[in-house]
């Protein structure tokens, strides 16, 4: 069996409120990481703030969800979060979402083999069929990063983003289950 | 698209709990259809706890498909099937009793099995569907046989009853061979 | 006279033990970062637990255990220094039917190939058969788990059921197996290594 949690760079590991709400509500006052993750005007929560957040979504949705903390492979350093939200069983599709929060590990391909974990993660673990993801047309590094991976631009909702007096679009990116397997070295 | 809860002698429905208690709090008094369909040892229950029951399996949503069924002649209600899919590995089991006698071997049960194997691979998109009986239901292995289930093994004295010890019979179905059914009496 | 010596809990290099509520989360939680052990263990998808996650997991066990008594969970320890090494269990119990489920998993990668497994498969069946007078015990594994089929086989069990194509990983299908052990066999097999 291949070993799905654990990549050179990254390791996947489980979300501790208690222990990483601090590392959020801190990456949360870098306005360009809020701006690259999120669409709402950024909040500047409270740790504790953070950390019931993080203990209620933990609550929720336990069988469709699987959120990781991304730590580096090196030191157990915590980078991020990266989670799989499973939109329909019947229809075997999740939406992705990543986030890395330090900027000594953007554009260095951290983001990049967490993403590609996950994706082996949704299709060897969860068996599902595709795997859907939204990213802004302003932070051209993911969508590099998310093509790398396998991912697909799908469409896009035009202007949907309106920041700094302009608008800018949200783009839909997918990747197939067949796609991955041919585009990933995996034995079947 | 055609209507996949209608079958040939019945009709896949979902009932208010009130209805289902009622009817099941009446069925379990027969002594004979609970050791058919349950392990667990006979007992009759009361309709407040039947709808209790019923109303918390109502709140799993994604895990259980529960359906009543109806007789087409004459809409009566006769018994209850169910598909409660694993997601992950796209298998699920199903679970069929019919409560009312003067439908037992009278295909009534295996129409409606037809109907909850083919919500299963159709809506559902499951790659098997299993499921387990007593191996002194004769009566059942010969109409889920007919269904198109295949023995897939037996677990040993897994019940005792009356003082003797019988088998737990296990069977399974996969996509293709249900396909192969549909294009067969296509 | 009944034996009453016979010690259920005490094996030659490991023991059955409680489960600590101060000193497992922490070792339990990184088995559970180990995909490999997990995706040998359990069949839902491997989720990592932090310790606190773990010890919540701990009280519903324990839970589960006092309310509806069907369950017996073991911690499975190192006979020299008492550390956590594995859990093994009897659950799903059908008292009427006498029947049960049994688990095991030696959780550290380096405890594992050393006979250990077969030492608690001795504890835990005698357990299920001698105390809890079980009239017969299962067990499932995916067929990908060939120490697990190993163990079983040792220990006289039956492969009972072949549910095809039951199992979805790691990018192929595989077949679940359930096997089974009877008591009289066991008995036989106690009976002819004394």
């Amino acid at each position: 069996m291949n070993e799905i949690l654990k990549g050179k760079l990254v390791h996947l590991a489980a979300v501790d409120p208690e222990e990483v709400s601090k590392s959020f509500a801190a990456w949360n006052r870098d306005s360009e990481y809020k701006r690259l993750l999120d669409t709402e005007p950024p909040r500047l929560h409270s740790t504790k703030a953070v950390k019931d957040w993080m203990e209620k979504e933990l609550e929720k949705y336990s069988d469709t969800m699987y959120w990781f903390t991304i730590r580096s492979a090196a030191d157990n350093q915590l980078l991020g979060d990266i989670n799989l939200d499973v939109v329909g069983w019947n229809s075997r599709d999740a939406f992705v979402g990543l986030g890395i929060g330090p900027r000594d590990f953007w554009g260095k391909g951290y983001g990049t083999e967490a993403m590609q974990l996950a994706l082996q993660f949704a299709f060897t673990e969860l068996n599902l069929h595709r795997v859907t993801l939204t990213v802004f047309e302003y932070n051209p590094r993911a969508i590099r990063s998310y093509e790398k991976a396998g991912f697909r631009l799908e469409g896009r909702l035009r202007g949907a983003i309106l920041r700094e007096g302009r608008r800018w679009d949200v783009l839909y990116m997918g990747v197939l289950r067949e796609e991955w397997r041919e585009h990933h070295d995996h034995p079947n | 698209m055609k209507d996949i809860f209608r079958g040939e002698l019945v009709r896949l429905t979902v009932e208010s709990p009130e209805t289902i208690a009622k009817a099941q709090a009446r069925w379990f008094r027969d002594s004979e259809l609970l050791r058919l369909a349950e392990s667990d040892p006979a007992y009759m229950w009361s309709e407040k706890n039947r709808k209790e029951w019923v109303e918390k399996q109502d709140g799993q949503d994604a895990k259980n498909f529960r359906f009543c069924i109806r007789t087409l002649s004459d809409d009566k209600l006769i018994g209850e099937v169910s598909i409660h899919p694993q997601w992950v590995d796209a298998d699920a089991w199903v679970g069929i009793g019919l409560g009312e006698r003067d439908y037992w071997g009278r295909g009534y049960g295996t129409d409606a099995m037809r109907l909850i194997l083919q919500y299963g691979f159709v809506e559902l998109n499951l790659h098997r569907i299993s499921l387990g009986l007593h191996s002194y239901n004769e009566r059942a292995l010969k109409s889920y046989e007919k269904a198109g289930f295949k023995v897939e093994g037996v677990m040993r004295q897994d019940t005792f009853r009356e003082g003797r010890r019988t088998d737990g019979i296990y069977m399974g179905i996969l996509r293709d061979e249900w396909l192969t059914m549909q294009g067969e009496t296509a | 006279m009944l034996n009453i010596q016979t010690q259920l809990f005490e094996g030659q290099d490991v023991r059955l033990g409680p489960i600590d509520h101060e000193a497992h989360p922490d070792i339990e939680s990184k088995w559970t970062h180990d995909a490999e052990f997990m995706r040998l263990m359990e069949r839902k998808p491997v989720r990592p637990l932090s310790p606190a996650q773990v010890k919540k997991e701990y009280e519903s066990i324990e839970k589960r255990m006092d309310e509806e008594r069907n369950l017996f969970y073991f911690t499975i320890r190192a006979r020299e220094d008492d550390r956590l090494i594995g859990k093994a269990l009897v659950q799903w119990i059908d008292w009427t039917n006498g029947n049960g489920w049994i688990q095991l998993g030696i959780g550290a990668a380096e405890d594992r190939r050393r006979g250990l497994g077969s030492q608690v498969m001795r504890l835990l069946l005698h357990f299920a058969f001698a105390e809890t007078n079980l009239h017969r015990v299962t067990a499932m594994v995916p067929e990908y788990n060939e120490a697990a089929i190993h163990l079983l086989r040792k220990f006289g069990f039956t492969e009972e059921v072949r549910r095809r194509e039951g199992a979805d990983r790691d990018g192929r299908r595989w077949d679940t197996l359930t096997f089974g052990l009877l008591r009289s066999e066991w008995v036989e097999r106690v009976k002819s290594q004394e």
